[in-house]
């Protein structure tokens, strides 16, 4: 928006994906080359305003002369890449991805891209047996405080959450990946309640979940109802006025009541992240104060 | 002051000294005013965050458990926020979570090499006379197996092999753990790698000396580093940890790296179910391990060596601080290399129970004291390793063999092996074999000729099931003993030498529960971070056990195929990227249908 080049351009490097010849400027990744040339990728982990993790695989495309699949998300497009986005060995891996996460992990929370992609690739979690009989993340929700909703059932554990915690945003560190392989799990220390850790309660972590595992309390307890209704909802962009920064908030307003706040993660002031103070100081704006 | 937030646990007295200990005279982090230390884990806190694996170590051995108060201590100390400390925790077997049940934990190997051995009723008679018994992964004593690890509150930890209650309680009530057994070979005329291994005394600089000790560093500080180099490139020495890299090459890399501070690092961490061979060399010469670092770093130029050893080796890592010390008491390490004006030491760590940490990247990040997860590569270790510094990473036979090329040259050791192929290779030996144990070999020998040398099948003329390379290696069968053993050759064949594992199974062993306890490893040792591997994994096992329970395996194919693929093809490290290998292997051998 008001963000000046002020370095010097960067020089092009030349890849071919699927078949055509793209330039982009070096430092781009794969994933920025295939966007720049309308090729549409899956992404879970990914997003614009946070560090590649690429730990969510779904990504992935074939690059001439590698042994594994690489992901598409972290990897620097070189000169002379050939890439391929649509082989059959990255069809069936990105398949698979969707059928183990869903096969374990609660997805209907997950965006409508998620459920396209799905179909897309024809992934059919039930493959992997009963879900009854197969490990899952099935847990119940931490309702600890009257402002987030942990629901770790839908949680792919995309390490979002624990970036804008930390080093990408907060600087908070009250969550981090703990436990290993099936185990491993968003925790506080000794999973102590948010209330007793570290969380300022900035909700950026929920900024930034992709399966809705983090919530508004809002958000919760509407669903918990049956009244969360995404059709009835309208979006009003406004200024924050709780300081001169200057952060773009979103609010979601449904039935002349405030629900959800966020923030454009192309906003160059916020990047998507904003404080407790906007993300969740309107109660005073709602009719019944 | 720095923003970390902490809790409001108290240390106990044990706690709070071994916890210094560690820290040492670091003293508290000095913020300026106007300063925020927001970049936890970086820039200011970085030169004490590599102490958080320690100070968990020092908390653990102090409590039998990593204690809200303890972990809150050491926190306080290095600047660490709780949450990561907690994440880094959590991450490892060898530390205990909540209130220790007993003073010792009594970790019994039930993997694929003492599944045969008894190893299942092992844990329940142990529990029977009272101890707190779990099973364990590989503890790498598979040549006298059961394995069993006692993990001691306020003392040594022991291994006793082979375990037994009486043995067990005996290693407890005399602090002591079962001595290094020899390796078959001992003594042989013919051995480069293990030609001190039984002769010499493990914790004598002296007597390491007495028989060709230190000639090798001599000859290599003469030589200079860029001749070292050209000797081990020339000598065509390849990586044994299981990639074959070349070793020269990956040296160069990381000497031409000039001006930035470099690292060599010795990847000890030997946790392949079915490998012992570095414990073996570790335990009976350790001074070679050193005298070898010291010649790769010199030649490196990094003035700083990493040993990172797994934590389920006491006896290894007592003899390895013991010489590290010794050497270092002798001017052979520190400011002045004997005598060369080149500085060079080496600091050691323990890993804590975990497999993943053996991976180059994953094994940087549990030093850095964070949690042992495979970074993406590129970039690669010679210029983005340790700390983001270039770093050379060897194994331990790796390293070893450097001696031999120092001081025979670099063309004398090409010559020998294959031409492709060159040098010895350990062999790890277990299972139905008449007498197991590491084995030196050229490079060339036939499967059929190591099982030989071991004295041949037990109570069959040929095996009926033979794990190459590990459990992230291959079954082959009878059909493959002419194979010869060497990087090109089993390449070509399909299967890989891997960490030099040979595991041979009768027909008399359950090859549906020993490929249902390979995928079984896989599943506890990933480390979580990538899907393919986390839940692929976990379904792989669950295909296995259905399979073991009266599935069709006709009807799981089509599954175990697809897990195959995305793990070998998506995930980030070579864990998942092999943890499909052995189990197909088994199902293209025909060995699921066989067993039932």
């Amino acid at each position: 928006m008001n963000d000046v080049p002020v370095a010097a351009p960067r020089p092009l490097v030349e890849l071919t994906i699927d078949g055509q010849t793209v330039r982009v400027s070096e430092g781009s990744t794969i994933l920025d080359a295939c966007r720049q040339e309308g090729i549409n990728t899956p992404t879970l982990c990914w997003a614009e305003n946070l560090t590649p993790v690429n730990v969510c695989r779904v990504c992935v495309v074939e690059v001439e002369n590698s042994r594994v699949l690489v992901p598409s998300c972290a990897r620097q497009a070189e000169d002379g890449m050939v890439v391929s986005t649509d082989s059959e060995r990255v069809r069936t891996s990105r398949r698979m991805v969707y059928e183990l996460l869903a096969s374990s992990v609660e997805l209907d929370r997950a965006s409508a891209e998620v459920k396209d992609w799905m179909v897309h690739y024809g992934a059919d979690p039930s493959r992997m047996g009963d879900k009854a009989e197969i490990a899952t993340v099935a847990q119940p929700p931490k309702v600890q405080d009257d402002l987030y909703v942990r629901d770790y059932e839908r949680c792919i554990l995309c390490y979002k959450c624990v970036e804008a915690c930390g080093e990408d945003a907060q600087h908070t560190f009250a969550i981090a990946t703990a436990g290993r392989g099936f185990g491993a799990h968003i925790s506080t220390e000794f999973d102590v309640s948010l209330p007793d850790s570290a969380c300022v309660y900035c909700g950026n972590c929920i900024g930034v979940c992709p399966t809705g595992a983090l919530v508004f309390k809002t958000e919760h307890d509407m669903r918990e109802e049956g009244t969360w209704d995404e059709e009835a909802q309208h979006v009003s962009t406004t200024v924050c006025t709780f300081c001169g920064v200057g952060c773009n908030l979103e609010l979601h307003v449904q039935d002349e009541r405030i629900v959800k706040v966020t923030s454009p993660a192309d906003h160059s002031v916020t990047h998507g992240h904003l404080c407790i103070k906007g993300r969740f100081g309107w109660r005073h704006a709602q009719p019944d104060g | 002051m720095p923003d970390l937030r902490f809790g409001d646990a108290e240390p106990t007295a044990a706690e709070r000294e071994a916890v210094d200990a560690v820290v040492g005279d670091l003293g508290p982090v000095v913020v300026a005013e106007g300063e925020r230390l927001v970049y936890a884990g970086h820039s200011r806190t970085r030169e004490r965050r590599h102490l958080l694996l320690p100070a968990l170590h020092a908390v653990q051995r102090a409590s039998g458990w990593i204690s809200p108060g303890g972990l809150d201590y050491a926190c306080r100390q290095l600047e660490v926020p709780p949450a990561e400390a907690w994440g880094v925790a959590t991450f490892y077997h060898l530390f205990t979570h909540e209130p220790p049940e007993a003073a010792d934990t009594v970790h019994v190997c039930d993997d694929v090499a003492c599944r045969p051995l008894g190893a299942v009723g092992l844990i329940d008679d142990l529990r029977a006379a009272g101890h707190h018994a779990k099973a364990s992964p590989c503890l790498g004593q598979c040549e006298r197996g059961p394995a069993v690890l006692v993990q001691r509150t306020g003392d040594a930890d022991l291994t006793v092999a082979p375990g037994g209650v009486d043995e067990v309680a005996v290693a407890i009530s005399s602090r002591d753990s079962t001595p290094s057994t020899p390796a078959p070979q001992a003594g042989s005329p013919d051995l480069a790698l293990l030609a001190r291994v039984g002769v010499v005394d493990p914790e004598s600089l002296d007597d390491y000396r007495a028989h060709g000790g230190y000639t090798a560093l001599g000859a290599a500080l003469a030589m200079g580093p860029d001749r070292v180099i050209e000797e081990v490139t020339t000598a065509g020495l390849s990586g044994r940890g299981g990639a074959a890299f070349p070793t020269g090459l990956k040296w160069r890399g990381v000497a031409d790296q000039q001006g930035r501070p470099r690292h060599l690092v010795c990847n000890a961490d030997e946790s392949e179910p079915g490998t012992f061979k570095d414990r073996v060399v570790m335990e009976s010469d350790p001074f070679s391990l050193v005298e070898a670092m010291t010649i790769a770093g010199t030649a490196i130029g990094a003035e700083q060596g990493w040993l990172y050893i797994r934590g389920e080796y006491p006896v290894a890592t007592a003899r390895l601080r013991n010489a590290i010390d010794a050497a270092r008491a002798a001017g052979l390490l520190g400011d002045d290399v004997a005598g060369s004006g080149r500085r060079f030491d080496i600091d050691l760590r323990s890993g804590a129970g975990a497999y993943i940490c053996g991976e180059e990247t994953a094994l940087f990040n549990s030093i850095e004291g964070f949690r042992g997860e495979p970074r993406n590569k590129p970039p690669f270790p010679t210029t983005h390793g340790l700390f983001g510094e270039p770093t050379a990473i060897n194994n331990v036979e790796t390293l070893v063999n450097v001696l031999p090329i120092v001081l025979g040259g670099g063309a004398a050791y090409a010559a020998t092996g294959t031409e492709r192929s060159p040098g010895t290779r350990l062999f790890c030996l277990s299972g139905r074999v008449a007498s197991p144990g590491v084995y030196e070999h050229e490079f060339g020998i036939t499967l059929r000729g190591v099982l030989e040398a071991a004295g041949g099948v037990v109570g069959a003329d040929e095996p009926h099931a033979v794990l190459l390379g590990g459990a992230a290696g291959f079954f082959v069968r009878s059909e493959q003993l002419d194979l010869p053993l060497t990087l090109e050759d089993t390449r070509a064949a399909g299967v890989s030498l891997g960490s030099g594992v040979v595991m041979v199974f009768g027909e008399e062993d359950d090859m549906v529960d020993t490929v249902r306890r390979v995928a079984e490893f896989f599943r506890d040792e990933s480390c979580g971070q990538c899907v393919p591997c986390r839940v692929g994994t976990i379904r792989q096992e669950e295909v296995l056990a259905r399979l073991r329970d009266d599935a069709s395996l006709d009807d799981e194919r089509d599954l175990l195929d697809d897990l195959a693929a995305v793990m070998r093809d998506a995930s980030i490290c070579g864990l998942g990227q092999t943890a499909a290998g052995a189990v197909r292997s088994a199902l293209d051998l025909g060995l699921l249908e066989g067993s039932r």
